[in-house]
């Protein structure tokens, strides 16, 4: 198997698995005083066409008190940035943001836009550095480094499980060849059959700054109509979605 | 932005508050419909109650108030946000009470209160909302709802600048596009600075008997709004409709050539528009214009009445590094009849250009994964010279405590100028706010 294939299997399984999928999502953002800051919402994800291809998401937002009711919605694009906009309820207004995938933090934690929606498999030349066994399980290292230079890291090494192609580690070098920057699955359950990270870390070695991310109430196939990802229901956000 | 008209300024004293909507006889009956329906909160199968306490003060930073006062505001305010569902039922309700230290007086407001119905294909929402139309920063053409620029200039959290409707809004929403109907049978003026407050331009200030009228609520006052909207080719596309009236007075004197007595009332006015949102030159380029026909002015020779006007804006944002913004914008405001107007003008009046210009610039920065934002806005008029400067920093101190503190600067153009005439009402502000 070559590294591409790797890969594009490994973003099958993180990132495209099922038709659609949903999850309350708890992020913790902690600081390296240990000063905790919770950001918890619902997440909404329809797949369209095969994976690597176009998909939506709908998130509503349950904390902080000054995001409740907020909603926020994406539409990504294999190869283009991603058009997303916010709902903010106070002023009862719909937004565009203008914002990039590779260099915006996701509500302010260690994940970007890209770690959370994927990032697209062609930015990047893939080679296969090893094989070897990682938390007792066989796993392909790959080392990923990005074509063009308006990355924050010059390279990533990742860890991706033979069996069922999820990442169980990934390593993030800055320019100078340091690693700074450490994504981990620490918990994994099948769902519905679909094996899926319940459980995640993002910690800046740098900074010292970790988000640690778990996932309940998680589904697949649930039958999300197109029509949520709409203008309609991002000003209303369907009650059954946001419980 | 709404023009503070440089006519004259309805120095009537109507109502102290910035959003000014007390206890209404409206208000009265919307109180009275919600204890009818609070039985239905108690069946509802989800209610959640959340708000806010808040401290808000804004000391002057250039000089007092025509009155003598230090500050533009100075408040404690506490928000109940009620929102109770059971579908397809939803009861929203949003009331603020708050102790308003200038007036030395406490009160409360309905800031929001509706019933909502939501089916497959249409919804409906009825009683006091906030509707919020077009794609301006700060800039509105389609927006025609009402606006407290008291609050915006007095360094109020930004939602006090919108202010809630009492109408009827259905949603429908067929495969081919979505619409939204809107039906409001009682006249809401915008809110703008009060004189005691601030000091501004009023060409007439011998005259101190003003009286002001608002459209009487009736079938044929009752205003109608219509926006259709789809996307077309990734572009984010709506056209509005707007009949009603100029949330702004214009003044009406008893004798043109000696008044000695001025009376307010709401131009006629019908708008429509369309606008344009997408992605472009790798940020989000955004294109409004509406036409405001000014119905009972249609000659233009009525120097009273604002002449119709094409209303036009181009926006583009960008992220230029990570967490960091711009935001830009050109805004035109295109006088119809502009000889009829020049020609009608009284004697002694500050005369409007034919064209009104504005350019904004928005930067944002967060630090601290996001918990601090430095921001800045700007106005600057190209054709008449004044600007207006609001830089703000804002911290959150923990998931449920911020301050934010910032200022607000105007200066240039003409003591008659938009924000020229503000020139002595700059203020600093700080909010602090405990959500819960």
């Amino acid at each position: 198997m070559t590294a591409d294939e790797v890969m594009k299997k490994s973003q099958a399984a993180f990132l495209y698995q099922g038709k659609d999928f949903k999850a309350r999502v708890m992020m913790k953002l902690i600081s390296s005083g240990g000063q905790e800051r919770v950001r918890e919402m619902a997440m909404l994800r329809k797949n369209y066409g095969a994976p690597g291809g176009e998909q939506k998401y709908f998130m509503y937002f349950f904390q902080p008190a000054d995001v409740k009711d907020m909603t926020f919605m994406v539409y990504k694009y294999p190869g283009r940035d991603a058009d997303r906009w916010l709902f903010v309820p106070a002023i009862n207004m719909v937004r565009r943001i203008a914002a990039k995938d590779k260099s915006s933090s996701f509500v302010g934690s260690d994940f970007t836009y890209e770690d959370v929606s994927g990032r697209n498999i062609v930015d990047d030349t893939h080679t296969i550095v090893k094989e070897e066994k990682f938390v007792g399980k066989d796993c392909y290292v790959i080392k990923s480094v990005p074509k063009a230079a308006d990355m924050d890291y010059s390279y990533k090494q990742s860890w991706i499980d033979k069996s069922d192609f999820l990442p169980l580690k990934e390593e993030y070098y800055d320019r100078r060849g340091g690693l700074y920057k450490v994504f981990t699955a620490d918990e994994i359950k099948a769902v519905k059959g679909f094996q899926t990270i319940t459980k995640r870390t993002m910690k800046n070695l740098s900074s010292g700054h970790r988000t640690e991310v778990s996932y309940s109430k998680t589904d697949y196939n649930i039958g999300i109509d197109d029509s949520l990802f709409s203008e309609r229901f991002l000003k209303q956000p369907p009650k059954k979605w946001t419980e | 932005m709404d023009r503070i008209r440089k006519k004259i300024k309805s120095g009537v004293t109507n109502r102290r508050r910035g959003s000014g909507r007390k206890a209404s006889s409206l208000s009265v009956h919307i109180y009275a419909a919600i204890c009818l329906l609070l039985p239905l909160t108690a069946a509802a199968s989800d209610i959640s109650l959340h708000g806010f306490l808040q401290g808000n003060y804004s000391p002057n930073v250039a000089e007092s108030n025509s009155d003598g006062g230090d500050f533009k505001w100075a408040e404690e305010r506490l928000q109940l946000k009620l929102d109770a569902n059971k579908e397809p039922f939803q009861l929203f309700l949003k009331t603020d009470v708050f102790y308003d230290h200038i007036a030395e007086k406490a009160d409360m407001e309905l800031r929001e209160g509706y019933l909502g119905y939501t089916a497959s294909k249409w919804d409906m929402r009825l009683g006091r909302q906030v509707i919020t139309w077009g794609l301006g920063d700060l800039i509105f053409i389609n927006d025609v709802f009402p606006k407290d620029y008291e609050a915006f200039f007095s360094g109020r959290p930004l939602e006090y600048l919108k202010k809630g409707v009492d109408g009827a809004k259905i949603g429908i929403y067929p495969e081919f596009a979505s619409f939204e109907l809107i039906a409001v049978p009682r006249f809401e003026p915008n809110h703008f600075p009060d004189p005691n407050r601030f000091i501004m331009f009023d060409p007439m200030p011998g005259i101190t008997n003003r009286e002001k009228i608002k459209p009487s609520s009736n079938l044929e006052n009752t205003e109608l709004a219509a926006r259709v909207y789809r996307d077309v080719g990734g572009f984010d596309a709506s056209l509005y409709l707007y009949r009603g009236f100029l949330r702004q007075p214009s003044a009406l004197p008893d004798n043109p050539l000696a008044p000695t007595r001025l009376t307010f009332f709401y131009p006629k006015l019908s708008e429509y528009g369309a606008s344009l949102q997408g992605r472009a030159l790798d940020g989000v380029l955004s294109l409004e214009a509406g036409y405001y026909d000014s119905r009972q002015d249609r000659s233009g020779t009525d120097p009273m009445v604002p002449n119709s006007q094409t209303r036009f804006l181009i926006g583009y944002q960008r992220q230029i590094w990570e967490d960091f913004t711009a935001g830009l914008q050109y805004y035109g405001e295109y006088m119809s009849d502009y000889s009829e107007y020049a020609k009608n003008l009284p004697p002694g009046f500050p005369k409007e250009r034919k064209l009104h210009e504005l350019v904004t610039l928005r930067l944002t920065q967060f630090m601290i994964h996001q918990t601090l934002r430095l921001s800045f806005f700007s106005f600057y008029s190209p054709s008449d010279g004044d600007y207006m400067l609001n830089p703000e920093v804002k911290y959150n101190f923990s998931d449920h405590i911020w301050g934010a503190a910032g200022s607000n600067i105007f200066g240039g153009g003409e003591k008659w100028s938009q924000f020229g005439q503000l020139d002595k009402d700059d203020n600093v502000y700080i909010q602090f706010r405990y959500e819960f």
